[in-house]
């Protein structure tokens, strides 16, 4: 997917200004997952929910820690029960190895159900330039084919589309009369979407997560796409981050209990589906062929460095869905797969510091996403040692740094600095007039085009008040 | 056993009078309050802006500044979690001033945390006639805990009434140099929580962090609301707002 990162700004200008995306983002926030995540764990209990959270934080570190050997095992476990695996080191090597499948089963048309990765990929992009027809079966993803618009949300993909608008998109490709309720328009997408499943020669699934032990991919769905997806068709593919291995699938079902809870408030969802290798003798379905294709695409730069923690992510969602910040831009702002604070960690990681330099510092580090992540991510933190980062690198504006530095530099000689705040405070009190609220603020006119500054409340700083406070009772003392 | 009170530069600069309250409570507490004359900033802008090497300067200042007091309070979540949770990482290389540093968290408390903790005798004898409503600001909700310390304390406030908001846990959009670097996405999101205080009802909102109280306050008046009084804890409980 092209990247628009460094067009942040611009972006959620326009974000904030699109009365439709806005509407629909704070339908989003009232009836959405935050309140769902949030009865889920109170059910499930707060306390055991915060153990849980730890837990799956040590699994995907143990995970991490020896990332190359459970790969290995994964590799070795898939291929003994007959699936093949193929690694890729970037999105594009991803796409090539695909395209070389469809080759050799003569693939004409592709269902796929929901894959970020295959986003990063660019996948749908190169199969149709190679003449394969790509579908998606994600109700929220196949919205968004038919509208040619990248995902906003990684769980929630079409969550800044209405209903009216989705009725519309309905009405121009379904060539059907126009429908307005939910239940008959979802009806109408089944049908569509019935022809494909049964005429697919190939199935793209991503994976939540691969499994050591059993050489096993592993779906949470809850539409039933997914299943359709990885039996019906001939060959199955099944497309995702090497991040994804964790050892056991004890240690699966822990982070299973995580991960819908923090993504949907559900306690499991609708399709749990392990997929372990293709079609056995006994087997009723399934398909003749599985293929795995393992993509690194920037994943092992980050192992071993500081922000390996990002890599613990589960993909649930839970830090965009609270985060204010996503909540008043949505997810396109952005600018490319991952949005949030999980995206403002990931791109930079993966499409470079200086490609996505607003994206680290697109937040108030309010913590509210590091607080619900499943597996503990200090995201806040992590946010910061990339703005490190880009200090270190030379990335920043020189008059921000000019700006730091001059504060910083005042603030370490208490004296310049007294003499510098007791100037500034009198001139900020002028300017605030009879009202106390500055209109146009000098040197931070970003502040004041939504809001006033309310003005120092005393001509003079605490410090210099105490002082002559204390000048006085020792005059009074010396008095008596 | 003295208190030294770090009144934070935005207090200082912004609004002495919340230092003068912070001092009555703590004195009213029982305790000795110094305030060391060269304090200035604990770093948190550099700190947030990834400048390191400022931010290490002036927290050795601050560690320095304070070193000879039993506590240390601070009027601010913010800063008193910019000590607590990240001078240990500000000093990570540095054994030696880590533990000076660690010295310091252990000292370490917000002005209600440490009103409800360790007041020697009632701080709070102040009354206070309407009702008000609570922002939660972040790094002291998140970063150290506070959330029922300053709710007890209010709950002191002969008269006063208290009723909660809407998302009084989420960010108000201030975020430090968030506000001026993404001006247009801040307001937005202050706007939210000025509907949130007006949907309540109360005649104020009462918090505990000066970067929330410009923000939600600038914005209040901006939005055309010259009534909704935009009020810090310390001055409640002191009895010394205004009006």
């Amino acid at each position: 997917m092209q990247i628009q990162s460094m067009h942040f700004k611009a972006r959620s200008h326009a974000a904030l200004a699109d009365a439709t995306l806005q509407a629909n983002l704070r339908k989003f926030q009232s009836t959405g997952f935050t309140a769902l995540r949030a009865r889920a764990v109170a059910e499930f209990g707060a306390e055991l929910f915060e153990a849980l959270r730890g837990e799956g934080a040590a699994i995907r570190d143990r995970s991490l820690e020896s990332l190359d050997a459970w790969i290995g095992s994964f590799e070795a476990e898939a291929v003994r029960r007959g699936a093949t695996v193929l690694f890729a080191e970037t999105g594009a090597e991803a796409c090539e190895l695909l395209i070389e499948i469809c080759r050799r089963h003569g693939v004409r048309k592709a269902i796929k159900s929901k894959s970020m990765l295959s986003e990063e990929a660019g996948l749908n992009e190169a199969l149709a330039a190679n003449g394969i027809r790509p579908v998606e079966t994600d109700l929220g993803e196949y919205i968004l084919q038919l509208a040619g618009e990248p995902p906003s949300h990684i769980i929630a993909p079409a969550l800044h589309k209405s209903k009216e608008e989705v009725a519309g998109l309905f009405e121009a490709h379904h060539h059907a009369p126009r429908k307005d309720d939910i239940p008959r328009m979802t009806r109408e997408a089944r049908e569509v979407l019935r022809e494909h499943f049964l005429s697919a020669d190939l199935g793209i699934s991503g994976g939540n997560f691969l499994i050591a032990e059993t050489g096993s991919g592993v779906i949470v769905t809850n539409e039933g796409n997914g299943r359709m997806v990885t039996t019906l068709p001939r060959v199955h593919v099944c497309i995702t981050g090497i991040e994804k291995v964790l050892p056991t699938l004890e240690d699966f079902s822990t982070l299973l209990r995580l991960l819908t809870r923090s993504a949907t408030g559900q306690p499991i969802s609708n399709y749990v589906s392990l997929f372990t290798g293709p079609r056995a003798r006994q087997d009723r379905d399934g398909p003749e062929h599985m293929v795995f294709i393992l993509v690194d695409a920037g994943r092992t730069n980050l192992v071993g460095g500081d922000i390996q923690e990002m890599l613990r992510c589960i993909r649930c969602g839970a830090c965009m869905n609270h985060c204010p910040v996503y909540r008043a831009v949505g997810g396109h702002s952005y600018g490319w797969v991952y949005p949030g604070p999980m995206g403002s960690v990931l791109t930079p990681s993966y499409v470079g510091l200086a490609n996505a330099l607003d994206l680290p510092h697109a937040a108030t580090l309010c913590g509210a996403c590091s607080v619900a992540c499943p597996v503990k991510i200090p995201l806040p933190e992590l946010l910061r040692r990339l703005r490190e980062k880009q200090v270190d690198r030379g990335l920043r504006p020189r008059s921000e740094r000019a700006a730091i530095g001059l504060w910083s530099w005042t603030a370490r000689r208490p004296r310049l600095y007294a003499l510098a705040t007791a100037i500034a405070v009198r001139f900020l009190r002028i300017l605030g007039g009879r009202n106390g609220m500055i209109v146009a603020l000098p040197f931070g006119r970003e502040w004041t085009r939504g809001r006033f500054f309310p003005a120092p409340k005393s001509g003079k700083t605490f410090r210099a008040l105490y002082a002559a406070r204390n000048r006085g009772q020792t005059t009074v003392l010396l008095l008596f | 056993m003295r208190v030294g009170l770090f009144v934070t530069c935005l207090v200082d600069l912004m609004r002495p009078s919340i230092g003068f309250a912070a001092l009555k409570l703590l004195e009213g507490a029982g305790y000795e309050v110094t305030v060391p004359a060269l304090q200035t900033c604990c770093g948190q802008p550099g700190w947030n802006s990834g400048d390191r090497e400022a931010t290490r300067a002036l927290a050795e200042m601050l560690i320095a500044q304070f070193e000879e007091c039993r506590y240390v309070v601070v009027p601010s979540g913010s800063c008193a979690g910019m000590i607590r949770a990240h001078f240990p990482e500000v000093f990570a290389n540095q054994p030696a001033m880590l533990a000076k540093a660690q010295r310091l968290v252990a000292r370490t408390y917000e002005l209600t945390e440490f009103l409800t903790k360790m007041a020697k005798r009632p701080a709070v004898s102040a009354s206070f006639k309407g009702t008000v409503t609570y922002h939660d600001s972040c790094s002291g909700l998140r970063e150290i805990g506070v959330k029922a310390q300053p709710r007890q304390l209010l709950a002191k406030v002969v008269g006063l009434k208290l009723v909660e908001m809407e998302e009084c846990e989420t960010c108000c959009g201030f975020g430090g140099t968030f506000s001026i670097k993404y001006g247009e996405i801040s307001s937005a999101m202050a706007e939210k929580k000025c509907a949130n205080i007006a949907a309540s009802g109360a005649q104020a909102v009462v918090l505990g962090d000066l970067g929330c109280m410009l923000n939600i306050e600038g914005r209040l008046r901006r939005r055309g609301d010259a009534n909704t009084q935009v009020l810090h804890v310390a001055e409640v409980l002191a009895g010394t707002t205004e009006g």
